[in-house]
């Protein structure tokens, strides 16, 4: 806590402080950071469950389609391209905030949603296609794990795509106050997140399913 | 509706008829004329003297964490009169259903009775309570003017009245899970509990989940990042401490429950197989995962009410906790191995002897911080000054109840006898026994102890320690007879019974849930009574138990603000440290003092929150959708508030500060 004032143990005969007369107010939001970062691993533990369900029960086709035949890598990894990349641009908005430049934020911010967008795109043509093929999540216990998981982070990245269209507005309304740098600094906590989240997915599902 | 209708759900109404309505039910008919009239007296009463704006400005809006906390407490003693009905109502059943006799509830009833009967105790009664503790002492323990996130827990508060309210409309509109209070599939899932019930049951604990979630975040940043300065991590009172672990305990637990919930969910509303029979589901998965959720949450609730044992012990001893150091190492370990033994609630599911080995292991070993515990309590008491006020002989009646629900839960923990005993009345003995003797004595003492601070008057004592003596001797004829009914075998949840022998234990069952009514009803005339001579039973102090950590040294009730200057802490006792040392409060020289602004948008989330859990329970699904839009614009729309914070004027708190000064002298002047 931000005070004048020293708890060290006074003066032998002075009387010891008992309350700060000077004291600064915490700044608001000064524990927004912590707190988002504990919302983020208590998120984490969800993709845990899932993670952990897609261990039990991930190869339990019940005589239906394997991971060999449904999974098309070479459409994962442009796909995984997508987030890798909208995590760099989310990375360059956050160093245009760093030096105030409103509009070069909003530049690369709006360039991080199109690459959200994109990874959603090819993540629904994914499924569409897999549950024409007759691969639907109620096929078997493998795909209802396995869409529960990837559909899980698509939704995340959805809202988080809501939340950044949000933001955007709110920079252009207000500009780069530290009220939005708040915001901002927590959805690039969010988006980064849901990258390493993926990396996971794209690891323990696409590339050991298709190796199995 | 002895049988759940099958309904083709039509678009306007989703799967709701008229025959949803429980009109041919004679108890259900009663208790909703009941609920109804005294409703409309409640709600009558606050039109005629015009409360409903005084409430929403005052309360249901505000972000203090007072009257949070306050209101959490209103909506447990609330939820503990349902979940006590419950009680009583299958105790009278067990009780009369003998010699050929089928009782008096149907069996679909009776299900739905023990069913939500554990749900509402565990959710909605012991969770709001311990939250509402921790939500009122906290902050102020730790010398902050609020928790970190003032908005958030006024919206973690509503979740929960939104989950509870959830819950309260499945008796009256369709019904509730009959499948036991952790609802195991297959039973729960879509083929053998085609109707509402189970959807009552995921959707009001999802909504009410969120809260408790939210609620959990908000508690570790407050004491992580709000304490007063000089207050070190071993310098934080132990409630404090214990609050610290619950709500990491939260964090890390509850997000399991709500991905396993949902994934239900999923089972049932769109075909998937995760804890199906069929097409390579598992429903051994969804045991594992509540139960790595549901055995941390014993120890959420059990943990603050030990915090609380010890204030109350140092308090009323007059001593300085024994083994301080000691309690938080016991706390922690007691956090961590909450986690490593949730396969002791299942040891036959048949995974082997060298799982069940460490399971059991893991789980006895948490015995030995909480023993630690159990010596500090006495080595505190030893050679104190002890007023045995109504919190202290909570905690005596703790110490002595919950060392045997403890050994109990030791036996169980020896995985060949939970082969014997699993399912039977002699783990329900255990856990009430521990959930009872633990978590709610120590909910009892928090609130005796702790009522004066938040209200201004102490609680009536003669009223409470009848209270006290028909809760402790209602408990253990309650709950004796069930350790003797589940070592003869008698499993849980039965309705009926054939042997004629077993018919005098649930005879004096029944007569310990009368007494434990006469227990409630005293502690609710204590209230009432409390509240009527509650000008003298005035505390003009701000400290009437002569008590140690910092809460006590502000006025009671406190101001909105809590404290004109934030304390400056050196000791662990940091009020008692104070008192010693010569404190003088400070007189003049007050600044305006920053806050947080009100927000209606809490209980507007929440009712929206309702109405979404509401039409997806009865496949409303233009009305799910509706409200989940709602719910979307709004939280949006209130991001775009950024006037979320004002001054209260220098002026307003010393007019606050001056009234206390010439309370105290005038308290000086009467006692000198």
């Amino acid at each position: 806590m931000s005070t004048a004032v020293t708890t060290a143990a006074t003066a032998a005969g002075e009387a010891p402080v008992f309350y700060a007369v000077d004291e600064h107010p915490h700044p608001e939001g000064h524990s927004t950071p912590l707190g988002f970062w504990i919302y983020l691993m208590s998120d984490c533990l969800i993709f845990a469950v899932l993670f952990a369900i897609y261990g039990v029960l991930g190869t339990n086709y019940a005589a239906g389609p394997g991971p060999r035949e449904l999974f098309d890598l070479n459409l994962v990894a442009l796909n995984t391209s997508m987030l890798l990349f909208s995590s760099i641009t989310y990375g360059f908005a956050m160093l245009a905030m760093a030096k105030d430049q409103k509009g070069a934020t909003l530049a690369w911010l709006a360039i991080t949603g199109l690459f959200g967008l994109a990874f959603l795109g090819i993540e629904l043509y994914e499924f569409h296609h897999l549950i024409s093929e007759g691969a639907t999540p109620q096929r078997s216990a493998f795909l209802s794990s396995f869409f529960a998981l990837v559909g899980t982070h698509g939704l995340h990245v959805t809202f988080g795509t809501i939340w950044l269209v949000t933001l955007m507005v709110q920079v252009v309304q207000r500009g780069l106050v530290v009220a939005n740098k708040r915001r901002l600094m927590c959805l690039s906590m969010f988006w980064h997140f849901l990258d390493v989240v993926w990396i996971g997915v794209f690891t323990f599902v696409y590339l050991m399913g298709v190796l199995r | 509706m002895n049988e759940s209708p099958i309904i083709e759900p039509s678009f306007l109404l989703g799967r709701f008829t008229l025959e949803a309505i429980p009109y041919h039910e004679p108890i259900l008919v009663v208790t909703f004329i009941v609920v109804a009239l005294g409703g409309l007296a409640v709600l009558g009463a606050l039109t005629y003297f015009r409360l409903w704006g005084y409430l929403w400005r005052e309360w249901f809006t505000s972000v203090d964490h007072k009257k949070i906390g306050i209101m959490y407490m209103v909506l447990g003693i609330i939820m503990l009169l349902r979940g006590f009905a419950d009680a009583i109502m299958m105790r009278a059943q067990q009780a009369l259903a003998f010699g050929g006799s089928e009782g008096y509830l149907p069996s679909h009833h009776y299900d739905q009775i023990f069913t939500a009967h554990g749900v509402i105790m565990i959710f909605f009664v012991a969770m709001p309570m311990v939250t509402g503790l921790m939500n009122f002492v906290v902050p102020l323990q730790i010398g902050a003017r609020d928790v970190s996130f003032p908005f958030l827990n006024n919206f973690s508060f509503w979740m929960t009245v939104s989950g509870a309210v959830l819950v309260m409309s499945s008796l009256f509109v369709g019904e509730f899970a009959k499948t036991g209070w952790l609802a195991y599939p297959p039973l729960s899932g879509i083929g053998y509990s085609p109707y509402v019930g189970v959807d009552y049951y995921i959707w009001a604990l999802q909504i009410a989940g969120v809260g408790t979630l939210l609620s959990g975040v908000n508690l570790i940043c407050t004491i992580v990042k709000m304490r007063a300065p000089g207050m070190t991590m071993m310098k934080m009172p132990i409630f404090t401490w214990t609050a610290l672990c619950t709500n990491v305990l939260i964090v890390a637990a509850f997000p399991v429950l709500t991905a396993v919930l949902a994934l239900l969910a999923a089972d049932r509303y769109l075909g998937f197989n995760f804890f199906t029979n069929d097409f390579g589901g598992n429903p051994m998965m969804y045991v594992n995962l509540i139960w790595i959720w549901g055995h941390p949450e014993v120890y959420i609730l059990i943990l603050p009410a030990f915090g609380i044992f010890s204030e109350v012990t140092s308090t009323f001893a007059g001593k300085r906790l024994f083994g301080y150091t000691s309690m938080v190492y016991a706390t922690v370990v007691i956090t961590i191995l909450s986690y490593l033994v949730w396969l002791h609630h299942f040891f036959t599911m048949g995974s082997g002897a060298s799982v069940n080995s460490f399971f059991g292991i893991t789980t006895m070993i948490i015995s030995i911080p909480t023993g630690a515990k159990m010596f500090n309590w006495l080595f505190t008491m030893y050679r104190g000054r002890i007023r045995f006020e109504l919190p202290m002989m909570y905690t005596i009646a703790f110490m002595l109840t919950f060392v045997i629900g403890g050994m109990t839960g030791v036996l169980l923990a020896v995985p060949p006898a939970d082969f014997v005993l699993h399912n039977s009345l002699f783990l329900v003995a255990h856990f009430h026994n521990v959930i009872i003797g633990g978590v709610l004595f120590g909910l009892f003492a928090g609130i005796a102890f702790w009522w004066p601070k938040a209200f201004g008057f102490t609680l009536d004592p003669f009223w409470g320690k009848l209270s006290f003596w028909f809760w402790v001797t209602g408990f253990y004829f309650a709950f004796m007879p069930l350790y003797v009914l589940g070592l003869m075998g008698v499993t849980r949840r039965l309705r009926v019974f054939d042997d004629p022998s077993l018919h005098i234990w649930f005879i004096i069952a029944a007569f310990g849930a009368f007494l434990i009514a006469c227990g409630i009803a005293c502690f609710l005339i204590q209230i009432a009574v409390s509240i009527a001579r509650r000008e003298r039973l005035r505390d003009t102090t701000g400290d009437p138990w002569n008590a140690r950590t910092l809460e006590w040294a502000t006025s009671s009730p406190p101001p909105a603000y809590n404290f004109a200057f934030t304390p400056v802490v050196h000791d662990l006792d940091a009020w008692w440290d104070m008192k010693q040392r010569g404190y003088s409060r400070p007189l003049a020289g007050f600044k305006p003092i920053h806050m947080p602004r009100n927000s209606g948008t809490g209980p507007i989330l929440a009712g929206l929150s309702f109405v979404l859990g509401f039409a997806l329970i009865w496949y409303i699904w233009w009305l799910a959708a509706l409200a989940f839009v709602a719910l979307i614009v709004t939280v949006i729309a209130h991001t775009f508030n950024y006037n979320r914070d004002f001054d209260i004027p220098a002026a307003e708190v010393t007019r606050a500060e001056e009234a206390r000064t010439a309370l105290l002298a005038q308290t000086a002047r009467v006692t000198a």
